[in-house]
C-alpha cells in the first residue's frame, strides 16, 4: 500500500450563478485587470489516502465526491492522485 | 401530536421550534442528532442554525448524522417533515427535496423581515392559511438562493409544489422583493408526495406578538392539526 495525496477540485456547474466569482471579477476589473473575462470560485480539498494504486485512490475519492464532497445538483468535481514528492512508501 | 425537533451541534432554532409546537397545541420533544430513532413522533422538524458549522456546504455533513437515516425513512413512509432555513438545506442535501440552496446573490448574510405570498393552502403545513395571503416573518441566512435545474423547476411549478414565494407587502413578486436571488422567487417547496416541506424564512420566529408577528403560527397549528389522531381536520382545503 502506498500513500497518495489526492486533490479534489470542486467547481460550480458552468452556467450556474457564481456570486463569489462575480464579486472577484469586479474587484479584478477595478484593479485594471481588464482582460479577465470570467472568474469562477470553487474549493480544493486534499486527502491523504492509503491505496494500492493511484487509480484505486482516485476511484475511492470519486465515490466520496458523489456522496459528500460535491453537491451533484450544483457542482462538478475533478480528482487527481499523486504520490508524495518525497516518495514516502511504507 | 408528538413532534420531534432534531438538534444538531450548531442548531440554534431548536428552542424556537419547540415553543412553536407547544403554542400550536402539540407535544414537542428534542431528538439529538446522535440518536437513531424518532420514537413515537408523528412529525419531524429540522430546525435552523449552522449544523456542524455549515462546513463543506450547509447541511452536507448534517445529512449524514445518525438520526437522518430515521428521518429519511420516516419521510419515505409519508411522515410529515418540516425543514426551516438550515433544515431546508439539510433536507435538500438528504435528497428529500429537490434542488439546492446557493449563496445569496448579494453575497451578504441577509437578516430581516420578509413578506411571503402563500401559494398553496391545501398542504398539511398550510391548511390554516388562506391561499394568496401575504404573511410576514424574519429570514436569516447566507445561502438561501434556491436553485433547481430547468426540468425540476418546471415540474415544481406544474404540480403546484411552490408553497411560499417572496413578495412585497401587497403580494406582488419582483426582483426587489427577492432577498437572495432564488429562482422564481421560491421561499418554500414541498416534495412530490406533499409530506415534506422546506422553507428558508422563519415561521418559528413569528409566533408571538412580542416577536413582531404571529404569521408563522398557522404553519404549526396546521402541522399539529394534521396528526393521525385528528382525522376530522385532514380535509384538504
Amino acid at each position: 500500500m502506498n500513500r497518495f495525496t489526492v486533490e479534489v477540485l470542486v467547481t460550480p456547474r458552468p452556467g450556474l450563478l457564481d456570486p463569489q466569482g462575480k464579486a472577484i471579477h469586479h474587484a479584478l476589473a477595478s484593479l485594471g485587470y481588464d482582460s479577465v473575462e470570467d472568474v469562477r470560485v470553487g474549493r480544493a480539498i486534499y486527502l491523504d489516502i492509503e491505496a494500492g494504486s493511484a487509480a484505486e485512490a482516485t476511484e475511492r475519492v470519486e465515490d466520496a465526491c458523489r456522496k459528500l464532497l460535491a453537491n451533484p445538483v450544483t457542482e462538478d468535481f475533478r480528482v487527481t492522485a499523486a504520490e508524495p514528492a518525497c516518495g514516502a512508501v511504507r | 401530536m408528538n413532534v420531534a425537533v432534531i438538534t444538531f451541534p450548531g442548531s440554534n432554532c431548536d428552542q424556537d421550534c419547540f415553543r412553536s409546537v407547544e403554542l400550536a397545541g402539540g407535544s414537542p420533544r428534542y431528538v439529538w442528532h446522535r440518536e437513531q430513532s424518532l420514537g413515537d413522533a408523528d412529525a419531524v422538524i429540522v430546525p435552523g442554525g449552522f449544523a456542524h458549522g455549515d462546513y463543506l456546504r450547509p447541511g452536507a455533513i448534517a445529512r449524514f448524522s445518525p438520526i437522518m437515516g430515521a428521518v429519511i425513512a420516516f419521510a419515505r413512509d409519508g411522515g410529515l417533515v418540516v425543514g426551516i432555513c438550515n433544515g431546508f438545506q439539510v433536507l435538500c442535501e438528504a435528497g428529500l427535496l429537490p434542488g439546492a440552496l446557493l449563496r445569496n446573490e448579494s453575497m451578504r448574510f441577509q437578516s430581516h423581515d420578509c413578506a411571503l405570498r402563500v401559494e398553496r393552502s391545501g398542504t398539511p403545513f398550510t391548511r390554516d392559511y388562506r391561499k394568496g395571503r401575504v404573511i410576514r416573518m424574519p429570514l436569516s441566512h447566507a445561502d438561501g438562493n434556491y436553485y433547481a435545474d430547468p426540468e425540476t423547476l418546471a415540474a415544481l411549478e406544474a404540480t403546484g409544489r411552490v408553497v411560499f414565494r417572496y413578495s412585497d407587502a401587497r403580494g406582488t413578486v419582483s426582483a426587489e422583493a427577492n432577498p437572495n436571488g432564488s429562482l422564481n422567487h421560491i421561499a418554500g417547496i414541498v416534495n412530490a408526495d406533499g409530506n415534506v416541506l422546506g422553507m428558508m424564512p422563519h415561521p418559528d420566529r413569528a409566533i408571538e406578538e412580542a416577536l413582531g408577528s404571529v404569521d408563522g403560527l398557522p404553519l404549526f397549528t396546521s402541522l399539529v392539526g394534521s396528526g393521525a389522531g385528528t382525522a376530522a381536520h385532514t380535509e384538504v382545503a
